[in-house]
């Protein structure tokens, strides 16, 4: 499923440019809906052409992220002038510019930045999508057949989920851009995989990992002056290279080190 | 029109440039994408796309200049030190081959956004157009570039060509490539080096993230066009140099285009007009044949049911009502009606006041029916040792699918057998 996050981070760009033609705003509101009906539509249509048209679903998702996205350049380039949203932002995002992008109101009063609240509240939503659908999900992801067997629509809860990776991707894309919010999406998980058997263990963990990663990266970056979001996807990866190598139940080395006394 | 004229003479240098290299690297990659799309890898390419990225400004940083063949040389190791990186954690692992190539994806091309961003906010004067990569230059390729992507490309068909056979039976038959010898892991190596190649070369002219797409696109398009291994490459190849051209032609029409997107989108539709329409395959044809299958059950479920109320009093041409008929079998009122509306125009069933009636023809073809739905439950109890009661499910599907051939086989099998395992008589 990995590579469906990366599909719809990359997919949801035609999304994010129609919305901003549509409504010539920044607002976060249309960007969410454009980006959110654009993810949608990129995990129906890898499932159709993987379904009904038989394409074997590596490169399904392949054909069809990358038709997407193409789009949505060609959509930027025809409306360049119009659009003030820049290819690079698109690709690897600048999250320094955060603290720039302020929300007044119109009696003046300042909320502070504006990408902090909206992150916020995915933030919330999010959290609030797996504390109330947190036995659903865990079953359709682990025993599909049982949770269709005890009538849970699989269908519709993995739609939930992919409409919650789109939501978070383009509540991520201004601040680290397409490709990079993969980083986090997958990373984490994963090196929370290695460490736990208990899926409650593994989200804590990936969220802790999370954490650990934007801060140790956005220090990481202000050492090399260089991107905070590139830092923090560099921050993951080691992350889940000390894992592979020294997690204790089944790091590379450690585990060999248990082997050992058995072959004896 | 005009414009058409003017872009296809090619009498502009530029235009030269610009729709050769798309051909050459759109074609050329195409091809060694078919044997990635065929191993089930067709991601990889995309991962290779964005791990080039950090090798780039590495070399940059260590070598201090922008020669080309040295930018290009990091780009390789680094490409191909993340296919070395997933093939890792995806063995050593629990990690699944997905997630791998997620993982590396990403955290490659994080760290080459940060060397990127890292050089670029140094103030070194000779590190612009380093981003070139991102997204590729296309439409301001030159005569250089040309000369590396001919180089290239030429390398990658010519191995691809005396390489075939291994590369055919890696694809196809790893284990039984292995046991007669050959060497399977170089092979491996061979393939990922040219996906390497491909990738390296071509991110120059369409950019990191399409570059993924001018691996798998055409290959996937191709593949409904065709069995043949041969065949898919040419025609992966011809997708591929068809959507370079337009795509030149795109954004020589309206500059303000960009070429490589342009590519992408064409090829993606020709991939998804293949998708649907190809013949075989596609999705409308599959839709049809399935359409075609069920109207044929549907029919010959019928000519039996007349079949079996007439085997009862031996009076096969005597008509009979429709609700006579939906009696013994429950088949939906409108579709039995249109069935033997078909039936009908065949000149297999009659229609008269009474009712519906066999014609001989269609007395022939119900008999047939039965006939097979009998051997195969007497195949199966007398084969596979199953119960009497428990064949008719199986011989129910099967009777519209065996051939005059498998019919001659089964008798022969069954000693020309008398009657079935429920004492009914095979007609």
């Amino acid at each position: 499923m990995a590579m469906v996050g990366d599909a719809i981070s990359h997919a949801v760009l035609p999304g994010i440019v129609i919305a901003f033609l549509v409504t010539g705003s920044r607002e976060s509101v249309p960007m969410l809906i454009g980006a959110g009906t654009l993810g949608l539509l990129t995990t129906f249509l890898i499932e159709f052409f993987h379904r009904y048209a038989r394409v074997q679903s590596d490169a399904a998702i392949g054909v069809t992220f990358t038709w997407l996205f193409a789009i949505g350049i060609i959509l930027l380039s025809v409306f360049a002038g119009q659009v003030d949203l820049d290819q690079d932002c698109v690709l690897y995002g600048e999250i320094a510019y955060v603290p720039l992008d302020i929300w007044l109101t119109d009696s003046g009063y300042n909320f502070g930045p504006r990408t902090i609240w909206t992150l916020s509240v995915v933030a919330l939503l999010i959290t609030a999508f797996i504390f109330v659908g947190y036995k659903e999900l865990f079953l359709t992801a682990f025993d599909p057949g049982y949770a269709a067997a005890i009538g849970l629509s699989t269908t519709a809860w993995y739609y939930a989920l992919m409409g919650a990776v789109s939501l978070t991707t383009v509540a991520s894309f201004e601040s680290v851009g397409a490709i990079l919010v993969v980083a986090f999406l997958v990373a984490p998980p994963a090196t929370a995989y290695l460490l736990t058997d208990d899926f409650r263990q593994m989200l804590l963990l990936s969220v802790g990992l999370g954490i650990l990663a934007s801060v140790a990266g956005y220090y990481l970056a202000v050492w090399l002056d260089g991107s905070i979001a590139g830092a923090i996807a560099t921050v993951t990866g080691l992350e889940f290279m000390l894992a592979l190598f020294f997690s204790p139940s089944r790091g590379l080395l450690l585990r060999r080190k248990q082997v050992q006394p058995v072959q004896l | 029109m005009n414009q058409f004229l003017e872009f296809f003479s090619f009498a502009d240098a530029n235009v030269r440039y610009v729709t050769l290299g798309s051909v050459l690297l759109a074609s050329s990659s195409a091809v060694v994408g078919c044997f990635t799309l065929l191993r089930k890898r067709a991601l990889v390419g995309d991962a290779v796309a964005h791990a080039v990225l950090p090798g780039v400004c590495l070399a940059f940083i260590l070598s201090g200049t922008k020669n080309p063949l040295i930018l290009l040389l990091g780009a390789f190791v680094t490409g191909w030190f993340s296919l070395i990186v997933i093939d890792f954690i995806t063995s050593r692992s629990r990690i699944k081959e997905d997630t791998a190539i997620g993982l590396v994806l990403s955290v490659f091309f994080g760290i080459g956004i940060l060397l990127l961003t890292s050089i670029q906010h140094s103030g070194n004067a000779s590190q612009s157009g380093l981003d070139k990569f991102l997204f590729g230059k296309a439409a301001s390729l030159v005569g250089e570039d040309l000369i590396t992507f001919s180089i290239v490309a030429v390398l990658l068909l010519v191995t691809t060509l005396v390489f075939y056979k291994e590369l055919m039976l890696l694809c196809f038959d790893q284990a039984y490539a292995k046991t007669i010898g050959f060497p399977v892991r170089t092979l491996e190596l061979l393939l990922t080096t040219l996906t390497v190649l491909a990738v390296v070369v071509g991110i120059q002219a369409v950019g990191v993230v399409l570059m993924a797409a001018m691996l798998i696109t055409p290959a996937a398009a191709a593949r409904f066009w065709t069995d043949k291994l041969k065949l898919m490459l040419v025609i992966a190849a011809l997708i591929g140099a068809f959507s370079g051209v337009a795509g030149a032609f795109v954004s020589y029409t309206a500059p303000a285009m960009p070429t490589g997107p342009w590519i992408v989108l064409i090829v993606s539709m020709i991939a998804i007009a293949s998708f649907s329409f190809a013949p075989k395959k596609g999705w409308f044809s599959r839709i049809a044949r399935q359409r075609r299958n069920r109207r044929l059950i549907l029919e010959e479920n019928l000519l039996k049911l007349l079949y079996h109320l007439g085997e009862q009093k031996q009076d096969f041409f005597s008509p009979r009502s429709l609700p006579n008929l939906l009696e013994r079998r429950n088949i939906p009122k409108d579709q039995a009606r249109t069935g033997l509306d078909k039936l009908r125009r065949q000149g297999y069933v009659e229609k008269s006041k009474e009712g519906w009636r066999l014609t001989t023809q269609g007395q022939k073809r119900g008999r047939r029916v039965v006939r097979l739905h009998r051997l195969w439950e007497l195949y199966l109890t007398q084969y596979l040792n199953l119960a009497s009661d428990h064949v008719h499910e199986d011989a129910e599907t099967i009777e519209h699918i065996i051939t005059p051939d498998l019919e001659q086989k089964l008798m022969e099998e069954l000693n020309y057998p008398q009657l079935d395992p429920h004492s009914a008589k095979i007609p």
